[in-house]
Parts: C-alpha cells; structure tokens; sequence
C-alpha cells in the first residue's frame, strides 16, 4: 500500500516535471523562432537599401552626405557578427540614418512623385515595421522565458537541466522613442 | 499569446462537449418518442449528420465562404499595401505563415477572417474598407481578424456553428415527423405506457428548447470572441487607437453588404447585417455594439496589453469579470501602447485609385503608362493594336499579350 502511494506520488512528481521541462523548451524555441524572423526582415533591408540609394542619387546627388551616411551604416550592419546586443546597436543606427534620409527626400517634390521611389519608400517602411513588430514578438518571448527561469518553481527545473536567460533586442532610447518627423 | 491560445482550446472543447451531448440527447429521444426502442438509431442518424457537415466545413467551408463572399485572391503587385499590412501583423501575431489575402468587389467597408487553422488561414477584405481606413485603421482590423486566426476562433466557430445547425436541423425534421406520424405512434404504442410518455414529453420540451439554448450559446461565444479579438489587436499593433477610429469610420458607413447572408455575419470584423441599428444589441446579436467595443479601445489609454483590455473591459460594461481567460491574464503583463512609425500610405484620392487599380487588374485590364502621367486602362476584349491617349494624344502600341 505504501509502495503504490509512494509510487504515485514518484509518476506526479515526473509528469509535474516533464511538463515544466516541455514549457521551458517550448519558450526557448520560441525565442530562436522569433529572432529568425527578425533576422529575415534585416536581411531584406540590407537588400532593399542599394536599390533606394540608387533610385534617389539623381535627385539628390548634392545630399552626398546623407547616401553616404546610409551606405556606411548598412555596411557596418552587415559586417557587425556579435551577439544580439551588438547587432541592435547597429541595426539602430542604420534605422536612424534612413529615417533621415526619407526626412531629406520630402524636400524633392520631383523624387516623391517618382513611382519606383514611392514603391521602394513603401517597402522600406513596410519593413522597418516588420522589424519593429518581430521585435515586439521576441522581446515578450524573451520575457516569457526569462520570467520562467527566474521565477518558483519552474527556476528549479531551469537551474537544473540549464537553461539561460535570453537576451532583449533593446530599442536606444533617444534613436526609436522619437516618432518620424514628416512634413508635408 | 501561448497562454491565450491553450486556455482557449480548453474553453473550446468543454462547450463543444456540452453541445454534442445536447446533441446526441435530442438524437435519442426524438427517436425513442417516435418509435420506441429506435433511440439508438436516432442516436446514429445524429451523429452520421453531425460528422458528414464538420467533414464538409474542416476541409471546404473556406473555400465555400469565400466563394460565398464573391472574394478574389490577390497577388502581393495588386496591392502591395495591403499585403504588407497583412504581413506585418502576421509576424506580430506570430503566425507560422502569411494568409493569403483577398478582396471583395464591395462599397460597404468590412473584413473577416478564414481557413480551419493559421497554416490554411485567409484574411479576406472589401474594397470599400481599403478606400476607407487610412493604413493604422488598415492596421488595426487586420490585427483584429489575424487575433481570430491566432486564437483559432474560426476552428471553433465553425464547430459550434455546424453543432448548432446540426440541432436546429434535426429540431426541424423531428417537428415534422410528430406532425405527419404522431398519432399514428401515439395509439400503437400504448403498452409503453408511462415511460413512453415522459420520453415524449422530454422529446417535445427538448425539440423547442435545445436550438434556442444551441444559438444562444453560439452568439455568447461568438460576442466573446470579438472582444478578445479586439484585445489581440490592440497588443499587435500596439495601438489600439487604429482600430477604434476604424470602427468609427465603419459605423458611420451606411452601405450595406450585400453578399452577407445570416450564415456568414459572424465571420465578420463588425456585423453586415445591423446596419441601421448599431447601437443596439442583444442577446440575438452574433457582435457587440460597435459603440461599446470602441468606448473599450479608446479607454485603454497608454496601455496596449491583454491586462490593459481586460481593465478597460470591466470599467466600459461595468462588468465584474473580463473577456480574458483567467490563465491567459495571470501570464499577461501590462504593455504600454507604441504610436505608429510609418508615415500614412497616401490620401483618401490616392487610396481609391489604388484600390480601383487592384480591381482593374483583377478583371484583366491591361495598364499602359504614359509618358504625360496619365496611366490608360483598357478592357481584354478591346482588339485594337493601338491606342491614344486622351491627354496629350500620343499613340501607344498595345504589346499582344501571351495569354
């Protein structure tokens, strides 16, 4: 009699950590998911940039300055290989420098009247956004996991098989806060 | 989003229970009442009827309400807005894959929702929505119809729906069967005596009572539904402004959609059929007032997440209990609401003639683009080798087309 308890209590004990143990791993994949999808839309940007500097450089050939800005930007976005961190710090900086390039472009009546340029403007926007919400979406699964290793009893379960805490793609602060000044 | 999903899934299957046994119950003793020791087979009939529509709605009540709806799929160069839109809120719901998108030849301006689960999911939008909503509102009701996809509100729906009719059918077919051969039964079956007669009884009370019970659970959840599919909205997009000021905008329309049948109204982002009463709702009402879901969103304030839903739920209807399922809010913490970064897509003028485009192309007109900013449509049937264009009168060669 005792056996059977004590043999019960034993399968409770299993399922109750088996399921913990199944939520962790789902949340970690979960974390990989949604950094591949932000991962693909950097890549499309990095794509895309060419193209739109190409389509304003004769409009806008004395804004040198700016192309330049951006093409530099893009550059180091694609060479940076560090861990996340690293990596926003870059991307950030690239959001900033086409932020001011599409700024600069309001003032070429010539250039916004161009379809292949509006088209291009739409898809960066577009993507710049895709960005922000995959983020959105990694930042909460960040959070979900981390809270999980952090919190009792899953972090007895987390600290044993060892899982880490995830890291947050951070938004800078001065460079996202502000909303894009368009005039028109 | 997890915690939303599951403790959906398990509020789901308890009502789908409870309905397949109201179900099987009125089954059994609608044949048991008709011909006594039949209730097993009428216990049979049911669930062979019950099977044969959820096999037929699983595999083709998407392509059967988009057919319904007169809806036309569209290629991301018909409208490389809309498309992104979508995209985007796809990656915010976190969807396995991008629905595909179509459009409905359709001033009235409204949205749904379809497909059994987010791999075969389908977001279906009128034209007169696109013309409409500038690109946040866009935002904001499609985040509305990719939460019901997230949710697997059109799964269960179509279960329950297809439960419902299922009742309502054999109600109906049971009515007419007491009406053509009751009283022949009634005088051969006199050695069944008392027992008979309450299997008769329960039989007629179950007959009238259980396709009112069925319905009104199906709007409860249907109401329910939307609420956490504005909620889920709001927590995509961040902004649950976009969505309000979109219903406002709808509710000010006064088109009506014409291709909206009963069957289909409550696929829909708000409610095809109540035009002309907007404000009022009851208990026979697939939607909540617009009004009310609305006065929800706009008094989020600077919050955007489940918790901050929820809240606000309870402060608009003055209601004790939320819309959100109690395990999915213990997970759900406060999100501050984010203003929009991409400029608006255009103007009203440029958003009509985008959407006309689209439509154009979708009935196969070709476009030529001429050099004076004109751009020249004309129909497949026009045989000519040439054309003028009205402006500056340059002539344009017409490639012959491959088809």
């Amino acid at each position: 009699m005792i056996f059977l308890v004590f043999l019960v209590v034993v399968v409770l004990v299993a399922l109750w950590v088996m399921g913990m143990y199944n939520g962790l791993v789902r949340s970690r994949n979960e974390v990989r998911n949604s950094w591949g999808q932000i991962d693909v839309q950097l890549k499309r940007r990095h794509d895309l940039i060419p193209n739109l500097v190409e389509a304003v450089r004769g409009y806008m050939g004395h804004e040198r300055g700016t192309l330049e800005a951006v093409t530099k930007a893009r550059q180091q976005a694609i060479q940076v290989t560090g861990d996340v961190a690293e990596r926003a710090k870059a991307e950030n900086a690239l959001s900033q420098t086409l932020r001011s390039l599409f700024a600069v472009a309001e003032a070429y009546p010539d250039l916004k009247a161009n379809q292949n340029f509006l088209a291009l403007q739409e898809e960066l926007s577009s993507t710049e956004n895709k960005i922000s919400f995959a983020r959105q979406y990694y930042n909460d699964a960040v959070m979900r996991i981390n809270n999980k290793i952090q919190m009792f009893p899953s972090n007895i379960i987390a600290s044993s098989f060892n899982f880490q805490m995830e890291k947050f793609f951070e938004v800078e602060a001065d460079a996202e806060r502000q909303a894009p000044q368009v005039k028109f | 989003m997890w915690e939303l999903v599951r403790a959906n899934q398990r509020r789901a299957a308890t009502l789908v229970v409870l309905m397949a046994a109201l179900l099987f119950l009125l089954g059994y003793t609608l044949a048991e009442a008709l011909a006594p020791g039949a209730g097993a087979g009428g216990l049979f009939i049911a669930f062979l009827v019950w099977i044969g529509l959820t096999l037929v709605s699983y595999f083709k009540g998407d392509s059967i309400f988009l057919a319904l709806a007169r809806a036309r799929r569209i290629e991301k160069r018909d409208n490389p807005v809309l498309f992104n839109v979508v995209e985007e809120m796809s990656i915010a719901a976190g969807l396995p894959k991008v629905p595909d998108v179509y459009v409905i030849d359709e001033a009235a301006p409204n949205a749904f929702a379809t497909g059994r689960d987010p791999q075969h999911a389908v977001v279906a939008v009128t034209a007169g929505l696109l013309e409409t909503l500038n690109r946040d509102e866009l935002q904001g009701v499609i985040a509305h119809e990719l939460g019901h996809v997230a949710n697997r509100d059109v799964l269960y729906m179509m279960m329950v729906g297809v439960m419902m009719g299922t009742i309502v059918l054999l109600a109906d077919i049971g009515g007419r069967a007491f009406f053509w051969g009751g009283g022949r039964r009634r005088t051969s079956s006199r050695s069944g005596g008392q027992a008979q007669l309450i299997i008769l009884v329960v039989a007629v009370v179950l007959m009238i009572l259980a396709p009112v019970i069925a319905q009104l659970i199906y709007l409860a959840i249907s109401r329910r539904r939307e609420y956490l599919a504005d909620a889920s909205s709001a927590m995509y997009t961040r902004y649950p402004d976009g969505l309000a000021s979109a219903l406002e905008k709808i509710s000010h329309s006064t088109a009506k959609l014409t291709v909206a049948t009963r069957a289909t109204a409550p696929m829909y982002t708000v409610n095809p059929l109540e035009v002309s009463q907007r404000g009022l709702a009851d208990l026979s009402s697939t939607h909540p007032p617009i009004s009310e879901r609305i006065r929800i969103l706009r008094s989020m304030g600077a919050g955007a997440g489940l918790k901050n839903y929820d809240e606000a739920f309870r402060r608009v209807t003055g209601r004790p209990v939320g819309v959100v399922p109690f395990r999915a809010l213990a997970s759900a913490e406060q999100r501050p609401a984010v203003p929009p970064g991409a400029p608006d897509a255009g103007n009203r003028l440029e958003r009509v003639r985008r959407t006309t485009d689209m439509l154009w192309r979708l009935n196969e007109y070709t476009f030529v683009a001429c050099a004076c900013g004109t751009g020249l449509k004309f129909p497949p049937a026009y045989v000519g080798r040439e054309i003028a264009c009205p402006h500056c009168g340059t002539v344009h060669r017409i490639q012959p087309t491959a088809a």
